[in-house]
C-alpha cells in the first residue's frame, strides 16, 4: 500500500483544513505522502512537514499548475500518480474538478465523497443528497478516493517529513487562467468555519439578508444560505449549504428562516449543533434541530443579536 | 456547430429516496422518474446557443434502460433536435458508473464529431460528480466545471467557474466539455406543441456493444442504508432560553 495525498494549494496558498482533514482520513490506513503542486511551494510544504504521518512532501512547481487547472496535470505528473495504490483529495471544488480527471486518464473510476473509510478497497459514501449510505468496494488497482472533509478531523502535527523536490515537465496548451473573483470579507470560510448562521426563504430579500449577516459577525460566524434563498437571488451561490452547495459541519449551525428541504438538510446535518428559527412550527428544520424557536425571524434574531 | 448533451434519468428531485429494508439500494419501482436537473440546464444552455445562432444541432443522448426514451422525449421537447438512446440496462436499479458513461459518450461522439458537450455537473442519485470530467479526459479536451457563465467564441470558450469561495474565469479551446451549475439559467418548459413535434423528431437506438465498450463496473454496491438519524431536541419557549443554548454552544472561531 502506497499512498498519496494531493495537497490543495491555491497560488502558493495550502488550503490547509480541506488538506489536513484529507490527510488524517488517508492515514487511517497508513503514512501518506503529499503532493505539493503549485507555484511558489515553499511555505505550504513547510506546512505540511509537521503533520503526523506524513512520510514524503513531493514538490513539483510550475506557473502553470498555480490555479489548478485540471488539464496541467500532464502526462508526467500522471506517471508519477501510477505508483500509488490510493490517491486521495478533498472533495472541495479543487478536487471534484481534479479527481475524475485523473481517473478517466488512469481509465479507473473515482469513489467521490467518502464520509467513512472501511477498508483499504471499502468505503461510505452519501448518495442521492445524504438520503442514503452507500458501502462500495472498488476493484480498481489505484484507488481514487475523495474526502468529504466535514465527516473527519483535523490531522495532528508531531510529524517531520522530508521534501523531495522532483523535476516534472509540465505542459498545458488547451486551457488558460484568466482571474478570480473570490468573496472579500473577515468572515470565516464556510467549509470551515465553526459557526454557521444561515438565511432561508423567510428572510424575504436580499437587503432583509442584513439581519442574517449582523447575527453572523455577533458570533464570529461564517454566513450560510439556503438554495430556496440563492434561486429567489437573496444571497449568492457560494453561500449555498446544502446537496447542490457545500457540505459542512460546524460546531453550531443556525437555520434562519429556513423550512428545512432535504437538499439542505443533506449539506448540514452532520452539525454538531443545530438551532432552528422558524415561525411556522410544522417546519422539517425542527426535526433536526437541537434547540428551536418558534418566532417570527425580523423580532427573534435582532433580540439575539443584541442579547448576546 | 454540434453540441452533444447527455441526460440522465434519476429520480426526480422532488421525491423523496427510500432504502429498501434489504439494503440493495433506493426504491425505484413505481416512483417518478425526471431528467436530472442538472442535465435540463446544459440542455437549456444549448437551446439558447441555438437559439443565438452560434449552435447548429443539439444531439440529447442518454444512457441506462429502455425507458429513458421518455427523457429523451423531454429533451427534444425542450428543443433538442435528435436523440441517442443507449440501452445499457434493463433494470432500472442498475447504475451505469461515470467511467462507463464517459467511454459510451467518447465512442458517441467519434461518430458525431461534436465542438461541445454541456453536462449537468452531476446527478442527483450517485451524486458522484464525475462524468464531465472523465469525458474530457478520455478525449483528451480541455474541461471548465460547474460552470456558472458560459460565452462561446469560434475556438475557444471562456468559462466562469463556481469555487469555494467566489468565482473563476478561465479560458478553454474547443473542441471542450462543460459542466454546468445551478446558476447558469433557469430551464424552460416544454409547450405542448412542442411535445407533439418531438414526437416525430428522430431516436436512435443502439447498445454498448455497437460501440465496442465494455460496461462491466469498478465498483462493487456492497450494502446501501438509512443515514444516521439526529435525536430530536426541543423546542424552547422564548429568546432569553436560545441565547443560553446559543452561548453555551458557540465557541468563536
Amino acid at each position: 500500500m502506497k499512498i498519496l495525498v494531493i495537497a490543495e494549494i491555491h497560488n502558493g496558498t495550502l488550503a490547509e483544513d480541506q488538506t489536513s482533514k484529507t490527510i488524517c482520513a488517508a492515514s487511517e490506513l497508513s503514512t501518506v505522502d503529499v503532493l505539493c503542486a503549485s507555484s511558489n511551494c515553499d511555505q505550504a510544504a513547510k506546512q505540511l512537514q509537521s503533520i503526523e504521518k506524513v512520510d514524503t512532501i513531493k514538490v513539483i512547481e510550475s506557473e502553470l499548475l498555480s490555479e489548478n487547472l485540471a488539464e496541467s496535470y500532464s502526462a508526467d505528473l500522471i506517471e508519477l500518480l501510477k505508483e500509488y495504490t490510493h490517491i486521495f483529495v478533498p472533495s472541495s471544488s479543487f478536487g471534484k474538478n481534479l479527481l475524475p480527471r485523473i481517473a478517466g486518464i488512469l481509465d479507473m473510476m473515482i469513489v467521490s465523497d467518502v464520509s467513512k473509510i472501511i477498508e483499504t478497497d471499502t468505503f461510505e459514501r452519501p448518495i442521492y443528497a445524504g438520503n442514503a449510505i452507500q458501502r462500495v468496494q472498488s476493484k480498481d488497482k489505484i484507488k481514487l478516493v475523495s474526502i468529504r472533509t466535514s465527516n473527519f478531523n483535523s490531522a495532528p502535527s508531531g510529524g517531520n517529513a522530508k521534501i523531495e523536490k522532483l523535476s516534472i515537465n509540465i505542459q498545458n496548451k488547451i486551457s488558460s487562467w484568466l482571474e478570480n473573483k473570490v468573496q472579500d470579507n473577515d468572515r470565516p470560510e464556510l467549509t470551515s468555519a465553526k459557526v454557521i448562521v444561515s438565511g432561508g426563504r423567510g428572510v424575504g430579500s436580499k437587503e432583509n439578508f442584513a439581519v442574517i449577516e449582523k447575527l453572523a459577525d455577533k458570533l464570529g460566524a461564517a454566513v450560510g444560505a439556503s438554495r430556496a434563498a440563492v434561486d429567489s437571488g437573496f444571497a449568492p451561490n457560494d453561500w449555498q449549504v446544502g446537496q447542490t452547495g457545500k457540505v459542512v459541519a460546524p460546531e453550531l449551525y443556525v437555520a434562519v428562516g429556513i423550512s428545512g428541504a432535504i437538499q439542505h438538510l443533506a449539506g448540514m446535518k452532520d452539525s454538531k449543533v443545530i438551532v432552528a428559527i422558524n415561525k411556522d412550527e410544522e417546519a422539517p428544520i425542527f426535526q433536526v434541530a437541537d434547540f428551536g424557536l418558534v418566532e417570527d425571524l425580523f423580532k427573534a434574531v435582532p433580540e439575539i443579536e443584541k442579547k448576546l | 456547430m454540434k453540441i452533444l448533451v447527455p441526460v440522465k434519468r434519476v429520480l426526480d428531485y422532488n421525491v423523496k429516496a427510500k432504502v429498501k429494508a434489504d439494503g440493495s439500494g433506493v426504491d425505484l419501482a413505481n416512483v417518478k422518474m425526471s431528467m436530472n436537473p442538472f442535465d435540463e440546464i446544459a440542455l437549456e444552455e444549448a437551446i439558447r446557443l441555438k437559439e443565438k445562432g452560434v449552435a447548429e444541432e443539439i444531439i440529447a443522448v442518454s444512457i441506462g434502460v429502455q425507458q429513458n426514451q421518455e427523457t429523451l422525449r423531454t429533451a427534444l421537447a425542450m428543443g433538442a433536435d435528435r436523440a441517442i438512446l443507449i440501452v445499457a440496462s434493463t433494470d432500472v436499479n442498475v447504475d451505469i458508473e461515470p467511467l462507463t458513461v464517459s467511454n459510451l459518450l467518447a465512442a458517441i461522439v467519434k461518430k458525431e464529431d461534436p465542438k461541445l458537450i454541456l453536462c449537468g455537473k452531476q446527478a442527483i442519485d450517485n451524486d458522484f460528480n464525475a462524468t464531465a470530467q472523465m469525458l474530457s479526459a478520455k478525449l483528451d479536451w480541455p474541461q471548465a466545471t460547474f460552470a456558472s457563465e458560459i460565452d462561446l467564441d469560434k475556438d475557444n470558450c471562456k468559462v466562469t467557474r463556481e469555487i469555494d469561495g467566489g468565482l473563476q474565469t478561465i479560458k478553454i479551446n474547443l473542441p471542450a466539455v462543460v459542466s454546468v451549475d445551478l446558476r447558469l439559467n433557469e430551464p424552460r418548459y416544454a409547450s405542448l406543441p412542442n411535445i407533439m413535434k418531438a414526437k416525430r423528431k428522430p431516436l436512435e437506438e443502439m447498445k454498448p456493444e455497437d460501440l465496442a465498450v465494455d460496461i462491466s463496473p469498478r465498483l462493487k454496491i456492497l450494502e446501501t442504508k438509512e443515514p444516521e438519524t439526529r435525536a430530536s431536541g426541543i423546542i424552547v419557549e422564548n429568546v432569553d432560553e436560545l441565547v443560553e443554548k446559543i452561548k453555551k454552544n458557540a465557541g468563536r472561531n
